[in-house]
């Protein structure tokens, strides 16, 4: 993997990828299954033989939740749970989608997009313009 | 019978207290606490000075076990403070258990304090802290508003998948109104209806206000000693018959299956060392953070099928004269609530047991399920408790 650190844990390896705007995560090589989040050794197994990969991106909405805030506060925003084609599930929030449009099961791709705190994946509704 | 087995109706609750509930305007949480501490011990019939055996943990003090035994002037020979969250204090019953059959002490104070209501260090602060002590890296970034969120995407998602609905959800808050009506130390009494909970401030869809617990002052302690010892003390003994507790995961995200907590573990393991089934338990005291976990563990420890929480507590069934008492004091949504509640619902049902708790009295109870949680959906913890006349 280009511009590895080798001397870096999963967790920054993680965000360093999300810096250069690539949304990277582990799959196992000894069970082959995928994890979210990055670990020093498989969560299924126990392997330590862990590769990167950048996953499809595609998954849908397992649950979600509309955080109200008041209007001069920044108003309401959601927060999802979303599980990927890959197997995994990861904590984001879905953008451009209002929370009456919002549902479970709802097809979403992800999206790396610079937050407050640093990158962070985000997903758009599939099928409308991020 | 396997050693685990052989634990059941060893030990006993022989006192229990609280202090500080609701407001505790100029008192401190270790104040309250030892308040707390001496009423149990003094309704055990004991001295502080026969304790030798100490449980506590604090949410924000790492080392809290050791200034709350320098402040009651312990010298404990046994020391829990293993820390899950809201779940601890029904989860050290079991070591502390196994401390008093092995002989390590004689007379174990579980305890807590918290005054988190009134408190120039209070919750948001707390929330802040943590976030710096304790980061979840992967779930902060988004803003969940903890810990309310985790439990709404738990409710969504049980709402998807078995069509619970809101108005279910706000049986579980109308219940524990109706039993914090008939207890006089609950913090909120005044009617609740389910349109009240429906139409009150939405904070994290589909949770309202109403849907979450009372943030409150609060201490409570109990002291277990060896059976044999307990029959000898002033207050009827309340005999532990089984305890266990299960971990699958911290935070929501990392939860396999939103619609089953690691209760579905912890009870049926808990009710097989009792040797009683559900159909057993005349009061159950459920950690009821929110209306949705009383729903979740009424399925997960057998009381209903998968699915069918929001049918069982729908039309009172679990409120006065339904079909299983539950959360008899109020609890967490109508009774107390400071930060970790556990030690509330071991204290319920102590006085369930004792036939001591007045208004609320569930007549002939004999068999008591309490069932502890912790940070998000995370620890679970079980423990059957039976009446005097159980052993």
């Amino acid at each position: 993997m280009e511009n590895e650190s080798r001397d870096a844990g999963p967790q920054a390896r993680y965000f360093a990828a999300l810096a250069r705007g690539r949304f990277e995560v582990q799959r196992c090589g000894d069970c082959d299954r995928h994890q979210f989040y990055p670990r020093t050794l498989c969560v299924h197994c126990g392997s330590q033989a862990l590769q990167w990969a950048a996953p499809s991106g595609e998954g849908v909405v397992y649950s979600f939740s509309v955080v109200r805030r008041k209007p001069e506060a920044g108003g309401d925003y959601n927060v999802a749970l979303v599980d990927l084609r890959e197997g995994i599930r990861m904590m984001s929030r879905v953008e451009g989608v209002a929370p009456d449009d919002l549902h479970i099961g709802m097809p979403v791709r992800a999206r790396v997009r610079d937050g407050e705190g640093g990158p962070l994946v985000v997903f758009d509704a599939q099928g409308v313009a991020a | 019978m396997t050693a685990l087995e052989s634990l059941r109706g060893k030990v006993a609750v022989a006192g229990v207290g609280h202090a500080g509930l609701g407001a505790a305007h100029g008192y401190t949480e270790m104040e309250i606490l030892a308040q707390a501490a001496c009423r149990a011990v003094a309704d055990a019939g004991l001295s502080m000075r026969d304790i030798d055996g100490l449980a506590t943990c604090s949410s924000s003090a790492t080392m809290w076990s050791m200034p709350v035994a320098e402040y009651l002037g312990l010298r404990p020979r046994f020391i829990e403070a293993t820390m899950l969250g809201g779940s601890s204090f029904v989860s050290h019953l079991l070591p502390a258990a196994m401390a008093l059959e092995s002989g390590q002490c004689d007379a174990v104070l579980v305890c807590y304090g918290s005054t988190q209501k009134t408190a120039a260090f209070g919750r948001s602060e707390g929330v802040k802290a943590r976030s710096l002590l304790d980061p979840q890296p992967y779930e902060h970034p988004y803003r969940p508003l903890q810990p309310i969120t985790s439990y709404a995407l738990a409710a969504a998602r049980h709402m998807h998948q078995y069509g619970t609905t809101r108005e279910q959800l706000a049986e579980v808050a109308v219940a524990a109104r109706k039993w914090a009506q008939r207890n006089p130390e609950a913090a909120l009494r005044d009617p609740l209806s389910i349109a009240d909970v429906l139409n009150a401030r939405m904070v994290s869809d589909p949770l309202t206000t109403r849907d979450c617990c009372l943030v409150t002052d609060g201490a409570g302690a109990y002291v277990l000693v060896r059976a044999d010892r307990a029959r000898d003390l002033p207050q009827p003994p309340v005999y532990l018959l089984g305890s266990t507790t299960a971990v699958w995961n911290r935070q929501i995200s990392s939860m396999e299956d939103l619609t089953v907590t690691a209760a579905a573990e912890s009870g049926p393991r808990a009710l097989g060392m009792a040797g009683v089934s559900v159909s057993d338990v005349d009061v159950a005291e459920l950690y009821d953070a929110f209306t949705i976990n009383t729903l979740l563990f009424l399925e997960d420890l057998g009381f209903c099928r998968k699915g069918e929480g929001g049918a069982f507590v729908a039309q009172g069934g679990i409120a006065p004269g339904g079909r299983l008492p539950v959360n008899t004091n109020g609890g967490g949504l109508s009774c107390v609530h400071p930060g970790m509640y556990g030690i509330f619902l071991v204290i319920e049902a102590v006085r369930q047991l004792r036939a001591q708790a007045g208004e609320r009295q569930v007549p002939g109870a004999e068999i008591a399920l309490v069932h502890g949680n912790g940070g998000t959906l995370s620890s679970q913890a079980t423990a059957v408790f039976g009446g005097p006349a159980t052993r």
